[in-house]
């Protein structure tokens, strides 16, 4: 099972080669070796207690999870099960009726979602959620927006600060564009890709910002096998080169065992099981929710 | 090989054309056109290209419809008329500017919906802006200089000395300021701040989540927008009427700002001008025609109405057939040539 | 509190609510095409000075007032078909403001159109109804105001029966309800386009006469369109129950701002105040008179 999941090697000679990539290793990522080894087994974020429910109907009940920092964590469960209305909650979408959500030693009520990237969180959507009418390249350089400083002076005059951050998040957002192969369409329109690649500039979108986590709502949705094989390394890669905290909601169960280091099991709102690959698989209460999946289990994406 | 040269040119040098354009308009236009020309067509076309371009910004950019343009070209007019006036000795561009600020407050002010409300609950809030300036500035004389008619002239257009006189010098003041304002747009929405605009526009939610001010994009849109409308108002007073009143700022303007961006082209610079051509020359056009084939029938009265009727189908015919407006049939007219003579080289 | 005229507050009051029947009335057009196919049709307003030209010119030349009426009612469900089979047919499945634009366009056709085959001039419309003060317990209260009041809100009652009880009406909400649910089942969605158009241009009918006989048929009646939109925030634009309060409250706040607040800012304040009323609302409450939480799971 697991050779599948495992990227190309030609792809990891491509990554090990990236700009990006000495970059981190000189500066950046000493830091988060740095964290790494102190907190590894710290929480990166905890939720404690979260309920949630619509107009009645219990959307979420009593949930605690607890990621920690550079672990890969799988979220699944059945349609309807509570998991993107848990990415919601995490990424301040949705307010939880109760309960309270931790992150770097900070905990909320409500996340509060314009200071999500400053939190270094980044996330995807499970319905694409791009910029229709901005190239590639504009797309995922957008997402540097909170490491800018430049006055709208120097914006529109293109000097000072705005320059130099101009050149710094393009060499980056380059950089990110070519780690994911997606340098064939870097002037294209977002609007005017597949879908597949779609879901791919939202990934771009959400390294450049250099998260330390980073939600990934169904990124596989409605990909191919080749797709979904590259996507996969791409995330192992992430979390691997630049140290990255990844949530990772997903139906395809065969990418998340090979994938997650611990996977967290919800059915109707509550967590079931919580565990390693080979944990939760032999868990008796996810074998009984999931005797439903396959059939549930929508093969062209869409929602949950 | 050639072909693809010919087919990468325009984005290579995407200032020759519109250089060529301003080269026309400074060097050519200006000693072979007759005053009816500047005075009926090119300068109502440069200030309501400016107002379109405005209105742009915030609706085909930032994705936030107003139906209360007019509102804001009244407040640049009323502005720059009311500082000229009341503060001695102000050079007029400064009260420009300073009508263009007041513009832009005001903008601010009727914006501040725009955080709570979307799509048509907001368009619908930003007649308001519409219906409270157009009612202030009637209701309080002062904005008129208690004029009795509520008409008032315009200041004769002096700048660093140089005097905009006469239909040749008000078309060379509009266009100049046009340009600037044209430059800075183009500018604009190549910044970081001006993808921002995009981006609130295509994608709140996640324009919010990577850490764009939504809020305050949404307001410096409103902003913008109206310093340019403001602008905009005092060059359609000042250069084109030579009168400041509330009668041309009714809702009717709003709307045909609306519809010069729809037709032109949204979230084009380009749109703005192309649109306000159509604009301004379809009337002249109709009324030729209405009087070619009906003669005496055609009266005024016949003619506005049957202006509203086109206005109102090339508005539908636009979203039907050419949603992207008139930059995007030219693009398509231009590229055909192209298309043609690669086939004859591969020929 | 002394020397307060209460007699004449609850005349302005009543008179208030009167009217905001009637912006009711026309902000009900709206609601019937938004809620089954979010439209926002701006062409209402444009569709009762259609509807109120057409009746005051054929009564003109001479045709009885009910033969009169009858023709309106064919022209405007004529007009309500061709509508929704060449403007908006073609842009089924386009973005709502693209819709909102071309009911714009539509406006300006509708005006344009009405004043070129009837002419510009204002008319007068009587509807035999005499608008006289009647006297109800001390207050002095118009008849026609009354009786327009009555007329409205037989109509909204009428729509609301149709809505709730007829087959065709079930039809209209189902489509309302879940678009594609409607069309699996096997509604014909172009039908029951073409319904909810001819029954926005009935609704355009009565408002129109109402309307006309109030202020005179002219290009102006359009503008009734400007006094709906408030309604239309407040309420909501796809709640009945909410335009009808809505309707009420706009028209008694801005009648008794009129009297009380007005003459402090030099009078005509009518023109936006229903506009700040609307703003002040939603903005305190975002989601409208009767609106509810969406009910969102993923």
């Amino acid at each position: 099972m697991n050779q599948y999941f495992y990227p190309r090697s030609e792809l990891r000679a491509t990554i090990a080669n990236l700009p990006i990539h000495a970059e981190r290793n000189s500066g950046l990522s000493s830091v988060r070796e740095h964290e790494k080894g102190n907190s590894r087994q710290s929480g990166a974020l905890a939720l404690s207690g979260i309920s949630l429910s619509f107009g009645g109907v219990t959307a979420l009940s009593e949930i605690d999870l607890n990621i920690v920092s550079g672990e890969i964590r799988s979220i699944i469960g059945p349609n309807g099960a509570g998991k993107s209305s848990l990415i919601n909650i995490i990424s301040g979408v949705y307010r939880p009726d109760s309960g309270h959500i931790r992150i770097n030693g900070h905990t909320y009520q409500k996340v509060p979602t314009h200071q999500l990237a400053r939190l270094g969180i980044a996330r995807t959507f499970q319905n694409l959620a791009l910029f229709k009418g901005l190239s590639v390249l504009d797309n995922v350089k957008i997402s540097r927006v909170h490491h800018s400083r430049a006055t709208f002076l120097e914006q529109i005059t293109g000097l000072g600060r705005a320059r130099r951050e101009e050149t710094d998040s393009l060499n980056r957002s380059n950089a990110i564009i070519d780690f994911l192969d997606l340098g064939d369409v870097r002037h294209s329109l977002a609007g005017t890709l597949s879908y597949g690649l779609q879901k791919r500039v939202e990934l771009a979108r959400a390294l450049v910002a250099e998260p330390k986590i980073l939600l990934l709502d169904e990124p596989m949705a409605g990909m191919t096998p080749a797709d979904k094989q590259d996507l996969t390394g791409f995330i192992r890669a992430a979390r691997d080169q630049f140290g990255t905290t990844v949530v990772l909601i997903e139906h395809d169960i065969g990418v998340v065992m090979g994938l997650s280091d611990r996977i967290a099991v919800l059915d109707y709102g509550r967590k079931i099981a919580d565990g390693t690959p080979a944990e939760v698989r032999s868990n008796q209460a996810v074998i009984d929710a999931y005797m439903g999946i396959d059939h549930e289990e929508n093969p062209t994406g869409g929602s949950n | 090989m050639d072909t693809v040269t010919v087919r990468k040119a325009p984005g290579h040098w995407p200032w020759i054309a519109p250089l060529l354009v301003l080269a026309t308009a400074y060097g050519v236009i200006p000693f072979i056109g007759t005053s009816y020309l500047f005075e009926a067509i090119l300068t109502p076309f440069l200030a309501l290209s400016l107002a379109g371009l405005g209105l742009n910004i915030l609706t085909g950019y930032a994705g936030q419809l107003s139906l209360g343009s007019a509102a804001f070209l009244a407040v640049g007019a009323f502005g720059a008329f009311n500082f000229n006036l009341r503060v001695q000795g102000l050079p007029l561009i400064v009260s420009i500017v300073l009508a263009g600020i007041s513009a832009a407050l005001i903008g601010i002010v009727f914006g501040l919906p725009s955080l709570r409300l979307k799509g048509f609950y907001l368009a619908i809030s930003t007649l308001a802006a519409q219906f409270f300036v157009q009612w202030a500035l009637t209701k309080f004389g002062w904005f008129s200089n208690n004029s009795p008619s509520g008409v008032i002239d315009a200041p004769p257009l002096t700048i660093f000395g140089i005097s905009f006189e006469g239909a040749v010098g008000r078309y060379l003041f509009a266009l100049t300021i046009v340009t600037i304002f044209t430059l800075f747009a183009w500018r604009f929405v190549n910044t970081r701040t001006g993808h921002h605009f995009i981006a609130v526009r295509d994608n709140e939610l996640a324009a919010k989540v990577i850490g764009i001010p939504v809020l305050r994009t949404k307001l410096l849109a409103f902003a913008i927008s109206s310093f340019i409308i403001g602008v905009a108002g005092v060059l359609w007073a000042f250069a084109y009427l030579r009168t400041v009143e509330t009668g041309g700022f009714n809702l009717d303007r709003s709307f045909q700002i609306v519809f010069i961006i729809i037709i032109g082209g949204l979230a084009t610079i380009r749109g703005s001008f192309f649109g306000a051509a159509l604009i301004v020359i379809f009337p002249l056009i109709l009324s030729r025609l209405g009087q070619l084939f009906l003669g005496d029938i055609f009266n005024s009265g016949v003619l506005e109405m049957s202006q509203r009727i086109v206005l109102g189908a090339l508005i539908i015919l636009f979203l039907i057939v050419e949603p992207n407006g008139l930059v995007s049939l030219w693009d398509r007219l231009r590229k055909k040539p192209l298309r043609l003579s690669r086939i004859k080289t591969i020929n | 509190m002394d020397g307060f005229d209460w007699i004449f507050f609850s005349e302005v009051l009543i008179g208030g609510l009167l009217a905001g029947v009637m912006y009711s009335l026309v902000a009900i057009g709206f609601v019937l095409i938004y809620k089954t196919s979010g439209v926002f049709n701006f062409a209402q307003g444009a569709m009762v000075l259609f509807a109120a030209l057409t009746f005051v010119s054929l009564v003109e030349r001479g045709i009885s007032f009910p033969l009169a009426l009858i023709a309106t009612f064919a022209v405007m469900i004529l007009l309500g078909l061709a509508i929704e089979r060449t403007v908006l047919r073609p842009l089924v499945n386009k973005p709502p403001i693209t819709l909102f634009m071309a009911t714009l366009g539509l406006s300006y056709i509708l005006e344009g159109g009405a004043q070129l085959l009837w002419g510009t001039q204002v008319h007068a419309l009587d509807l035999g109804i005499e608008d006289t003060p009647l006297e109800i317990s001390g207050m002095l209260i118009s008849k026609f105001d009354l009786i327009a009041a009555g007329i409205s809100a037989g109509m909204v009652a009428l729509l609301s029966i149709f809505f709730r009880y007829t087959r065709t009406g079930l039809a209209f909400r189902a489509v309302a309800d879940d678009t594609f649910a409607a069309i699996a089942v096997g509604l014909r969605l172009p039908r029951i386009w073409g319904a909810v158009w001819a029954a926005a241009g009935l609704v355009a009918i009565v408002a129109g006469l109402i309307w006309g006989a109030r202020l005179g048929v002219q290009f102006s009646l359009s503008l009734v369109v400007l006094k709906a939109l408030p309604v239309l925030v407040l309420g909501g634009f796809d709640s009945i129950p909410g335009v009808i309060v809505g309707g009420l409250i706009i028209g008694a706040l801005e009648k008794l701002a009129e009297v009380y607040i007005g003459p402090y800012f030099g009078g005509g304040i009518e023109s936006w105040f229903a506009y700040v009323i609307a703003l002040a609302f939603l903005l305190a409450r975002p989601v409208g008179l009767f609106g509810q939480r969406p009910v969102e799971r993923a």
